[in-house]
């Protein structure tokens, strides 16, 4: 980790903000893992993020990066994309910033198809705001703007992209961290949208209220819980209910909105002419 | 009580039935209070998936003709806007508050004054005002909700409550009211279904025939200056005998509280007057007020902004200074009252 650490980390940035317990940091260095990976090139890489405990991820990563608004991370980094196609560009963005105020972003791109990143912290609950519900905290959960209770249903963000159009969507724990290396690079190598779910603990604002322990007890949780994708074929609704599946998800091909827009302006040039 | 559970109970008292909101800081507390107060009493708590989502929701139930309110800061306002047009457009009631936090952007979350201009002259687009008011105590905040609600149902226009993180955070001791029975007048124009009314209730602020939005306008305009005529609301503070008056409103208004004293133990004859309503500004008391003063000082936390309206209702009677802090900085008493002393020896105090 120490080579990996030196070349994508900012030093002097840390230590980092997160509270004990917390699984970004664990995002992180998986993030960090499949840089290395990849061979990731800091010329030709970009970071985008939005607002929230999770976000604060870019700040620690030694590249050109853009701290956006609340949610709408997407809308810049298609921005960029479009301003320049060549680089690879990673989106990090917490369970509410993508799903409740950006989830109307989420969707759009997905459908575009456009060649980006997507890695969704999800610790389901609004950490940086203090515990307040997100669209992904579990039913009958505690959360400070929930003390009756949740009775919201939550999203499935891996169904709900795919919906949409992503052509690469997977999931993974904070637990699986080698997993979630791997699904990273993959999704990283993917042209086309990509959607990496990680799934995250946050002890202090949804675990200590709702009595799931500190950050090992929500790390054993996902153990328990999740299901390798190979796995949950065989097994029939009954016996997956109230565990989720872990692994790549969906992958397709389709075409990418960027190559799809050069496309049109070769077709408007050869029928319309030149400048 | 805490400033943002004061408002909340304030809220409650003042016959609030729902509340539409989305997490942001220095408000959040405010949202935990009503998330667990209003189901208390019947009424109804909802966060929704933005800001953008809240405004709309208020602008449903109030159009259903109930006592609505939201509260946000900075980012979330700013999503808040379109709405606010729209609500002032279609002539609805409601209450936003506004913790505001230092910007622009994300800034931060520590106590501004910085939108002022946003709240006061429009922010929204189209030709329209907020109500504005600015307490600053805990007992006002619980007091002016009260009358922030009555305000947008008598007039039918949106209220907004401006304050800070500190006021948000300031424990204070607070009286409360016991009367829980609010008599609210009823709203005729509601869409509540056809029993109450005759013909089809239109909520709207479509007019395609610019004829027709002209004439809106000109309703709004003359609602406006009943507005501007009955609503102005100021408190002053050592008038009397003052050379140089300091104007300031929420937490700024506390700090020159402690500058005036200060000042006047000095031998510096220094008043205040504060606006409460923000829009309205009560240029009326403060254009008079410029007859017997030699100059005046806006002490803001920002760059400069009600000292324009100060300028306006001093009509170039006596020159007008601005002294701020920004970006989430908040003036100091010390700092204030330096200010103070330079303007009076340099020509104030002759
Ligand atoms: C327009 C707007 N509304 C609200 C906020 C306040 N805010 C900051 S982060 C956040 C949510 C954080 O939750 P999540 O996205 O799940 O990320 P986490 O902090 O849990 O990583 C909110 C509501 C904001 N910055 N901007």
């Amino acid at each position: 980790m120490q080579g990996k650490a030196d070349k994508y980390l900012l030093k002097e940035r840390l230590p980092h903000i997160w509270c004990p317990g917390c699984g970004n940091g664990i995002v992180l260095s998986a993030m960090v893992r499949a840089f290395d990976k990849l061979g990731c090139d800091q010329d030709s890489t970009v970071i985008v993020s939005g607002i929230g405990c999770s976000s604060r991820a870019a700040g620690y990563l030694d590249f050109n990066t853009l701290h956006t608004t609340h949610g709408r991370a997407l809308a810049f980094a298609t921005g960029i994309k479009l301003a320049r196609p060549e680089l690879m560009i990673f989106v990090l963005m917490g369970d509410g910033d993508s799903t409740a105020i950006g989830g109307n972003h989420l969707i759009h791109a997905a459908r575009r198809n456009i060649d980006l990143n997507i890695i969704i912290f999800n610790n389901h609950i609004y950490g940086m705001t203090g515990g307040q519900c997100s669209p992904m905290t579990p039913q009958e959960h505690l959360a400070t703007t929930a003390p009756y209770r949740n009775f919201d249903r939550p999203f499935d963000i891996a169904g709900l992209v795919q919906a949409a159009g992503a052509t690469y969507v997977a999931r993974s724990t904070t637990y699986h961290a080698a997993l979630l290396t791997k699904l990273i690079k993959a999704g990283a190598e993917h042209k086309g949208f990509s959607v990496i779910e990680a799934i995250s603990a946050c002890p202090v604002s949804h675990g200590r209220r709702n009595k799931l322990g500190g950050g090992y007890e929500m790390l054993m949780w996902q153990k328990e819980n999740a299901v390798p994708v190979e796995k949950a074929r065989t097994m029939t609704p009954e016996e997956i209910k109230g565990k989720f599946i872990i692994g790549e998800l969906h992958k397709s091909e389709a075409p990418e909105f960027t190559d799809m827009y050069g496309q049109l302006i070769e077709k408007a040039q050869r029928e319309h002419g030149g400048e | 009580m805490k400033g943002n559970e004061a408002i909340g109970e304030g809220a409650v008292r003042a016959g609030c039935r729902y509340f539409f909101g989305y997490p942001i800081t220095p408000q959040s507390e405010l949202t935990h209070y009503l998330a667990k107060r209003l189901p208390e009493v019947g009424r109804l708590y909802m966060q929704a998936e933005s800001e953008v989502a809240s405004i709309n929701m208020v602008y449903g139930a109030s159009g259903a003709g109930a006592r609505v309110m939201t509260s946000s800061s900075g980012p979330g306002i700013s999503l808040m806007q379109e709405g606010l047009s729209y609500l002032a457009g279609a002539q609805l009631p409601c209450v936003v508050v506004n913790m505001m936090r230092g910007g622009p952007g994300l800034g931060n979350i520590a106590p501004s004054q910085a939108d002022y201009f946003q709240a006061t002259k429009g922010g929204g687009h189209g030709d329209y005002h907020l109500i504005v008011l600015a307490p600053n105590s805990v007992q006002e905040l619980v007091d002016i909700m009260k009358k922030a609600f009555d305000l947008a149902d008598r007039y039918r226009n949106p209220v907004m409550v401006m304050a800070d993180g500190i006021m948000a955070q300031m424990m204070e001791p607070v009286e409360l009211d016991d009367q829980y029975q609010i008599e609210i007048q009823p709203k005729p124009w509601a869409a509540t279904g056809k029993v109450d009314h005759e013909g089809k209730n239109l909520i709207n602020s479509c007019y395609v025939i610019p004829e027709e939005m002209e004439s809106l306008n000109f309703i709004l305009r003359d609602k406006y200056s009943e507005i501007n005529k009955n609503e102005q609301v100021c408190e002053e503070y050592q008038l009397d005998g003052a050379d140089i008056v300091l104007v300031a409103f929420g937490t700024a208004s506390r700090i020159c509280r402690a500058v005036v004293e200060k000042a006047r133990a000095q031998g510096i004859p220094v008043g205040m007057i504060r606006p409460i309503s923000l829009w309205p500004f009560p240029a009326d008391f403060i254009g008079t007020a410029a007859n017997r003063v030699k100059c005046f000082l806006s002490v803001e936390m920002n760059m400069g902004q009600m000292v324009e309206d100060v300028r306006l209702s001093v009509c170039g009677k006596a020159p007008v200074y601005h002294y701020g802090r920004f970006g989430g900085m908040v003036p100091t008493v010390r700092d204030v009252l330096e200010e103070v002393k330079k303007i009076y020896s340099g020509g104030a105090g002759q």
